[in-house]
């Protein structure tokens, strides 16, 4: 199973060609605030994400999402209960 | 931050709209004329943004069947069908809907909006998912914000990406809701349904499809797209609204499934609201009639839509996906542009919906039009001309 590194490591890689402002993306880039993204990208984008980890993220969790580092955790969660 | 203050941003846009002596959103209708004519903000304007799509608001026999339930049973039934009782009318339309939609059970709401407020916030519990199309209406998301479940979306339309996410779900697709809707009030495409429920079908899955801008206007007898498209057994919860094109105000679900019965005891929003009024459920009564028998007002209101879209299509216009009696506009992301292409239509006499980002499919503003049976071959053709002037006007269109 993929360890919490693995699925940010991948994370970024996804994001990156998707952000205008992905110069300094880290596990603490905010998904709103930093990328450059509206509400609407930010909802293409993680059906990306979700296409590339084969999951479907639930749109209740999403308040809880606010960097990439709570993405990969919501991630990792929801692959841990496979 | 203050109670208040989170209002700051949002005042100052509509002072900012004032302030330009143009808001979209708080338009006043001075005087109603008829199903297709007003007053609105002192201009005579050919309404071509009310969802009136049969034009039965002023039917003589609604009218009169409201006056007499008005007259004998009052104006209102002052509390909640389940602390002050069931009215005659309230059950009897109930039997309609279900003999009309051939399910055994059906239920009367106050509104769409509480309907689809109460089937989302009571039938999927906490280990259930809601798999839903991501074009839902508001009151579609909403229900889902009061439900305990799992909510996830999918892309519109999308039967692949649907199919993918029950895959997904494993075990669980038998504990999924699945909603659409089938026209959709933005863009006037309709839902593949047909594959939809296929799909929903063998993964073992609910089906919930809100038939509010398709219920009189698809379909033969006039009972929505799956009807037309011949999946009426596939679907669990057919949910829609009197507001449309039975011109009141209201709400229903039908369904083969006896739990719906049992929602009375549980749904909230059923629970906790006055019940509609005796002259909206009598009218109802009246229009439900009137729109089962509508072959010739569903012919009508098909042709005005040809003849709209066709016209609109020749200036050039860029329009939605697909043909139905919601006709989109597809305006620049230009706010300010689209605010004075919306506000000059209504000073030249055309009353059309303005909707902006985020309530729009992408970054663009757009106009929405909604065609009715009512609207004569003349109003249509004024309504064209009326565009291409303004539409010039501003280049959207070549002169």
């Amino acid at each position: 199973m993929k360890t919490y590194q693995d699925i940010l490591n991948e994370l970024l890689e996804t994001i990156r060609p998707l952000a205008p402002n992905a110069d300094s993306l880290t596990e603490d880039t905010e998904l709103m605030g930093n990328l450059g993204l509206d509400s609407m990208k930010v909802m293409n984008l993680l059906q990306e994400v979700e296409d590339h980890f084969d999951v479907s993220i639930p749109i209740n969790v999403l308040p809880d999402v606010r960097t990439v580092g709570d993405l990969a955790r919501k991630i990792h969660e929801i692959l841990g209960e496979r | 931050m203050k109670l208040l203050e989170k209002f700051q941003a949002l005042g100052q846009a509509r002072d900012q709209l004032k302030n330009l002596g143009v808001d979209p959103f708080n338009v006043v209708v001075e005087k109603i004329l008829s199903p297709t004519e007003a007053i609105v903000n002192g201009h005579r304007v050919i309404l071509a943004g009310t969802n009136n799509y049969l034009g039965l608001t002023f039917h003589p026999e609604c009218i009169a069947a409201a006056e007499k339930a008005l007259r004998e049973e009052g104006c209102g039934t002052t509390g909640s069908r389940m602390a002050n009782g069931n009215y005659a009318d309230h059950l009897a339309l109930e039997r309609e809907f279900a003999e009309f939609y051939r399910k055994p059970y059906s239920v009367v709401f106050s509104t769409g909006y509480l309907a689809n407020l109460a089937l989302l916030s009571t039938l999927p519990g906490a280990d259930d998912v809601i798999l839903l199309d991501a074009d839902c209406h508001a009151s579609i998301y909403d229900g889902c914000k009061m439900s305990p479940a799992e909510v996830i979306r999918f892309r519109h339309n999308d039967v692949d990406d649907l199919a993918k996410r029950l895959r997904r779900l494993k075990d669980r697709a038998q504990r999924t809701l699945v909603v659409v809707e089938g026209l959709y009030s933005m863009l006037g495409d309709t839902a593949p349904l047909k594959a939809i429920a296929e799909i929903k079908d063998e993964y073992g899955a609910c089906l919930m499809v809100d038939e509010a801008h398709s219920l009189g206007v698809l379909g033969e007898s006039g009972r929505g797209l799956a009807e037309a498209e011949g999946v009426e057994a596939l679907v669990d919860f057919t949910v829609g609204t009197f507001s449309k094109s039975l011109g009141a105000i209201g709400g229903y679900c039908v369904s083969p499934h006896r739990e719906l019965d049992i929602l009375r005891y549980t749904a909230r929003p059923y629970i906790f609201t006055a019940s509609s009024s005796p002259a909206q459920i009598a009218s109802t009564r009246v229009a439900l009639r009137l729109l089962r028998d509508g072959g010739e007002l569903r012919r009508r209101l098909w042709s005005n839509a040809e003849r709209f879209h066709q016209g609109l299509s020749s200036l050039g216009c860029q329009l939605g996906p697909q043909m139905s009696p919601v006709i989109p506009i597809l305006l620049s992301e230009s706010r300010e542009d689209s605010l004075l292409v919306w506000h000059e239509l209504l000073q030249n006499g055309v009353y059309v919906n303005l909707v902006m980002p985020p309530a729009t499919p992408d970054h663009r503003c757009l106009l929405r039009c909604s065609m009715s049976a009512a609207h004569t071959p003349e109003q249509i053709d004024q309504l064209l001309e009326t565009c291409a002037k303004v539409f010039a006007a501003h280049g959207l269109v070549s002169h």
